[in-house]
């Protein structure tokens, strides 16, 4: 569905991602892990094209989409959820659920994608009228989750979604990551710090090492690894 | 509710005051009998005055903090603003707006020559302030160079009056048109700017305009500006300058009524509502699939067309121009303004145009001391109403549930 291959990303001089190559099959779920400063969160923005790629292809569908700014590969169906969930802040829950439906003009489609994040999102229900800026951190997270899913996306780019949560938040947060794979078939490329809950959720996983890919397996055969283990399960 | 603690501040305020105001208030300088006069009495009144608005916005805080405690512990209800109580109750401003309406029709009728003229300037910078409006309200994006696409409207109309014969009404669109040229002109440079640098270079851009027109003589007749353009005609009907200025204050009129209704259709558009996300976060928008350079651009564009088109209006109110017109004073009070009124919102911006226009032109009566006032008013408004007049309500929609 997605492919890299040998995507260079710089910012300014610096560069941040070497040579990385990567597929994403339909139907997938998908984890980038790795360091602080590895890369995770640049390949995601590279794909996005908010930070797009000095050399290398990005290919959606075998449709080259490196060139192309970040509104059209929206438009193609590439959602991102980016890192620190960026919410509207003085936009009330459900102007910002509405923003996350910007390019879509079918209204039916768009009432009933409400209401499907509202119920895997009680909580947003409840909330629908306050500004996005006075929910807490996991309510937050489940609002930038739910305004990428209204955009209907067939692949959901997830930037970090446990950051800053409490162990149970962030369990129930991958729970329904889980769910949104099952029912709607939305295929995942999830970027994590948490390795050991990403490989969990995740069929596949990668790991990045500054800047480059450096193992790829099943995310069972990655949890088993000793390597893997030692650096970023901290067993 | 007042401790000796506030009226010990009180005094301290009070004689801070006195000593900040001594040179103004008390020293007269005579510089042709060469006597200083002392006025003892003004330093007494000074000092009581600001002793007495200390206590009273003390008061006044002190009982919003009791309210506001009460609000917390579920024993009052919250209560909207006064300003939204009375925009949201159809039977409070269905009249207000009556009246507001019936005033404005028939101004030229109650009021001489001289204030229907003050009138007119204080709407130019009604429909100016909405222009920029658009930019720094509901885009977020800091435009202090404002006051070049006025000057581009003005300008429009006197070189194509006076080298081409061309009228008013022929002018109006083309100016609009000229001055939404130069926002994007503009727009394309900065897109990659935010708060201060953008800031910085839109006021560069605004310098450049004013020094383009006092520098190149032969296209702008430099700093002596044009003079004898035409006021607006109607059907070629003769007009002493006492009807010219009623017709002027008509169109006028009419011109705040478009503005005021396109504006609002804009802001509750989808255009509107990329403005405002991008205000908020310019990531979130890109994931949303909102074309940022599309969004800034049509931003910079729509506000300054009004700009344009009230600087045509401007060169056929005053039949002259000059580039000194067009000063950096001239971008910031049309930001007070947006600021004042609160950023976003129409009513705030209507408000605080007249109020901040007409203001100086009634405080002749304080002589050398309007602009003091003047001043006051602005600093007592940003501490004690930071969100402007009428903060920004934007229009929600219920989305039907199943």
């Amino acid at each position: 569905m997605l492919e890299l291959r040998e995507v260079c990303t710089y910012y300014g001089n610096i560069q941040a991602l070497r040579d990385i190559s990567l597929r994403v099959e339909e139907g997938e779920i998908i984890t980038l892990i790795g360091a602080n400063g590895a890369g995770k969160s640049t390949t995601l923005m590279s794909i996005s094209g908010i930070v797009p790629p000095k050399r290398g292809e990005i290919l959606f569908r075998g449709r080259p989409i490196h060139e192309l700014s970040a509104d059209r590969i929206v438009a193609l169906g590439i959602c991102q959820v980016p890192e620190g969930r960026h919410i509207f802040p003085d936009l009330t829950v459900a102007e910002n659920l509405d923003m996350g439906a910007f390019l879509r003009r079918d209204r039916k489609g768009i009432a009933r994608d409400l209401d499907y994040v509202y119920s895997l999102f009680p909580i947003l229900r409840e909330r629908r009228n306050q500004p996005g800026g006075n929910l807490s951190g996991g309510e937050q997270q489940m609002l930038a989750i739910s305004r990428a899913l209204m955009a209907r996306p067939q692949l959901l780019l997830l930037d970090e979604p446990s950051m800053g949560l409490a162990p149970l938040v962030t369990r129930q947060i991958f729970e329904i990551i889980r769910q949104i794979n099952r029912e709607q078939n939305t295929t995942i490329f999830l970027v994590e710090q948490n390795a050991n809950l990403a490989l969990k959720v995740a069929d596949r996983g990668y790991v990045l090492e500054t800047g480059r890919i450096t193992m790829h397996d099943r995310a069972g055969a990655l949890r088993a690894n000793r390597d893997v283990q030692r650096a970023y399960l901290g067993i | 509710m007042l401790t000796l603690k506030d009226l010990g501040k009180a005094c301290l305020i009070a004689l801070w005051f006195v000593v900040l105001t001594f040179p103004l208030m008390v020293i007269k300088v005579n510089p042709i009998d060469r006597i200083i006069t002392w006025r003892w009495h003004n330093m007494l009144w000074v000092g009581l005055g600001s002793f007495l608005c200390y206590l009273a916005g003390r008061i006044w805080l002190a009982r919003r903090d009791v309210r506001l405690r009460r609000i917390r512990q579920g024993l009052a209800e919250e209560k909207p603003p006064l300003s939204r109580r009375i925009l949201q109750n159809p039977a409070i401003w269905r009249p207000l707006l009556a009246a507001g309406v019936l005033f404005f029709l028939a101004f030229p009728a109650l009021f001489s020559t001289y204030q229907t003229n003050i009138m007119i300037t204080a709407l130019m910078y009604v429909v100016l302030g909405l222009g920029l409006n658009i930019v720094v309200g509901v885009a977020g994006l800091l435009d202090l160079g404002y006051v070049a696409f006025y000057a581009v409207g003005a300008y429009a109309y006197a070189l194509l009056n006076l080298h081409f014969g061309l009228g008013f009404w022929t002018v109006l669109p083309i100016g609009g048109l000229l001055a939404a040229t130069f926002g994007i002109l503009l727009g394309f440079p900065v897109l990659r700017l935010r708060g201060d640098y953008l800031a910085i270079v839109t006021l560069g851009f605004g310098e450049i305009i004013r020094l383009i027109l006092e520098n190149w003589n032969e296209f702008s007749h430099g700093p002596s500006g044009i003079s004898n353009i035409p006021r607006p005609g109607l059907f070629g009907i003769q007009m002493s300058l006492d009807q010219s200025i009623t017709y002027l204050y008509y169109l006028m009129i009419g011109m705040v009524t478009f503005t005021i209704f396109v504006v609002n259709r804009l802001q509750n558009s989808r255009i509107g509502r990329a403005w405002f996300a991008l205000r908020e976060d310019e990531i979130a928008c890109q994931a949303m699939g909102i074309d940022k350079t599309r969004t800034k651009l049509t931003a910079f564009a729509l506000g300054a067309t009004w700009a344009g088109m009230v600087g045509v209006i401007f060169a056929a109110k005053t039949t002259f121009v000059n580039p000194a017109s067009f000063t950096f004073l001239e971008s910031a009070i049309i930001l007070c303004i947006v600021v004042l009124g609160g950023m976003g919102s129409i009513v705030g911006v209507i408000i605080a145009a007249l109020v901040l226009i007409l203001l100086p032109e009634y405080l002749r009566a304080f002589s050398e001391y309007r602009m003091l006032v003047f001043g006051a008013v602005l600093v007592v408004m940003m501490v004690f109403r930071p969100q402007g007049i009428v903060a920004n309500i934007r229009k929600t929609y219920q989305v039907e549930e199943k």
